[in-house]
């Protein structure tokens, strides 16, 4: 094993994402993970590594807990947790270990359960005024600055950053950032696994209630629950396996993580522009895979107006034209590349946790030729790209085995 | 540390809403700005972000600047008044900074990338003793 040998999907799954007041968060875990031990045609015994991917209970041992319900074989257990890329940190983590040689399988999952709060980080309680004026925390603030000192909600942090790229470049405005949610809410209804499946018009998009102008309610991702998981394995140990394990399987050929470097601005307005630009370009330099060459991209439209950034920061089209790319068509399943065909974050939905890795079950369900209804023909290529904010940014390229 | 103007010695004050707005004849902004590099923070840092030299000054920024971006919040967080503007603002000479644009009505119509705004102040709240906190934002402002 050479840490310059490719690392493999050997296995993938996912939950419906959606809302199960029925079940916890380790049903959901163990539903995704079994599915991605079947899929791969290997028993958790063999698995040398585990990581569980979950924001909201990071604390909670959920890799253990889950291990109640898979196998408790005495692996190590990551809990991870990083922000929206929580799930794509899980999935690398996995990979270091398998290519520091440590292990020559390994099991990463993504959970979520999340209920029924809304749009994401939309509506949180204000910090209670002060009965007496007193200076708190690192600004000194005597009451608090949310609603004040502008919006550091999601919705309005998200919806400044696409104004932004409004402000830098010509042709981008309301109507290209409603074409987003247009898209991805009709891709949604090809895929049965989406939490959301309904086609909305352009102008029920763009009359739809406003949470932060230019994000209408339809340009804005829900909340709920769900989990997803892959199998990884060597380049080393894939080669023992049958033929048909290794024709399924899925190259990993570039995985990277970023952070935002300081920029003019992010001290006050998260940049979540040039963290993935980084990651992308790593990505892209490592696999040798040129934009051009992609079949299909999944990214992270949490909402509308991030989406539209993201074109150009994943260089899908030319700098600056993400509005003119939209407008003729190009992120459209039928378009230049496919993007977000899975229904995106908008519609198929964003359990925090489980959204890093299944956005990779959605290219290597691709990959494979398995997306029934939804599938991109003859895909060969994908990237998968998750962002949190804070910020933390994972790029994946993956390619079909070629057998 | 912010400044406080008071009527009289014992009664109820005015006092800054954030340390980095000092009150006074012309409010205005203060950043820590690194002496190494001139990137400018809000907050105290142990070392700075952009170059990890660890000398700070405390700057006076300008007044005035343009709209970079912004976003009009209807559905906000709980006890916050809605919609209102929420903007960045790159400010003449440097920095860049958030804040809410006011004394407009807030609509697409009435605000531009771009558009020229001065900084403005309010009291926006009152705690038990009647000491004022007063907040900043950023209003039009001729070209």
């Amino acid at each position: 094993m050479s840490n310059q040998d490719p690392v493999w999907i050997l296995g993938t799954s996912m939950t419906k994402f959606g809302r199960y007041a029925d079940k916890d968060l380790i049903d959901l875990a163990a539903e995704a993970s079994l599915g991605a031990l079947d899929d791969g045609g290997v028993a958790m015994g063999e698995m040398d590594i585990l990581a569980a991917g979950c924001l909201y209970e990071a604390n909670g041992g959920v890799g253990q807990r889950l291990q109640k319900q898979l196998g408790q074989t005495g692996i190590p257990v990551y809990n991870v947790a990083n922000a929206c890329a929580t799930g794509a940190t899980a999935v690398r983590t996995v990979m270091m270990a398998i290519k520091a040689g440590e292990a020559q399988m390994g099991l990463a999952v993504g959970v979520e359960q999340m209920g029924k709060m809304g749009m994401l980080g939309a509506d949180r309680a204000a910090r209670s005024d002060k009965q007496v004026f007193e200076r708190k925390g690192r600004f000194g603030s005597v009451v608090g600055v949310e609603g004040r000192l502008g919006t550091n909600m999601m919705p309005g942090v998200f919806a400044q950053a696409g104004m932004e790229y409004a402000y830098e470049n010509d042709g981008v405005g309301f109507e290209q950032f409603a074409k987003v949610a247009q898209k991805n809410h009709e891709h949604s209804t090809l895929n049965p696994l989406a939490q959301y499946r309904k086609a909305f018009t352009l102008d029920e998009v763009m009359s739809s209630e406003v949470i932060a102008y230019p994000n209408t309610l339809l340009m804005c991702c829900p909340t709920g629950d769900g989990s997803a998981a892959v199998v990884l394995v060597s380049d080393e140990k894939l080669k023992t396996l049958p033929r048909e394990q290794q024709r399924r399987a899925v190259k990993v050929s570039a995985s990277v993580l970023t952070s935002d470097p300081w920029t003019e601005g992010c001290q006050v307005q998260p940049d979540v522009n040039t963290l993935t630009r980084n990651a992308a370009d790593a990505a892209y330099e490592v696999s040798g895979v040129d934009p051009a060459d992609l079949d299909l991209v999944e990214l992270h439209d949490c909402f509308a107006t991030a989406e539209l950034r993201h074109y150009d920061n994943l260089r899908l089209c030319e700098p600056g034209g993400a509005g003119e790319w939209i407008d003729k068509g190009g992120p459209w399943r039928d378009g230049e590349i496919p993007v977000n065909v899975s229904g995106g974050l908008l519609s198929k939905g964003h359990p925090i946790g489980a959204t890093g890795v299944a956005n990779l079950f959605e290219v290597a369900t691709h990959l494979r030729g398995e997306a029934g209804d939804r599938q991109v023909p003859d895909a060969k290529v994908g990237l998968a790209h998750v962002i949190g904010l804070g910020s933390s940014c994972g790029v994946h390229i993956l390619e079909r085995s070629g057998l | 540390m912010g400044e406080q103007t008071a009527p009289d010695e014992t009664g109820p004050k005015q006092i800054s809403m954030v340390e980095y707005l000092k009150l006074g004849d012309e409010p205005h902004l203060v950043a820590n700005v690194c002496e190494a590099c001139g990137a400018s923070y809000f907050d105290r840092r142990n070392a700075c972000a952009a170059c990890g030299a660890r000398e700070f000054s405390t700057e006076r920024l300008a007044n005035t600047g343009e709209v970079r971006t912004f976003t009009i919040v209807h559905r906000a967080a709980r006890g916050v008044p809605a919609p209102y503007i929420s903007a960045v603002v790159d400010l003449d000479g440097g920095g860049r900074v958030k804040s809410n644009i006011i004394n407009i009505e807030p609509n697409p119509a009435n605000v531009t990338l771009g558009m020229r705004v001065r900084l403005a102040t309010y009291v926006t709240a009152t705690d038990d003793d009647g000491n004022e906190a007063v907040a900043f934002g950023y209003e039009p402002a001729a070209a």
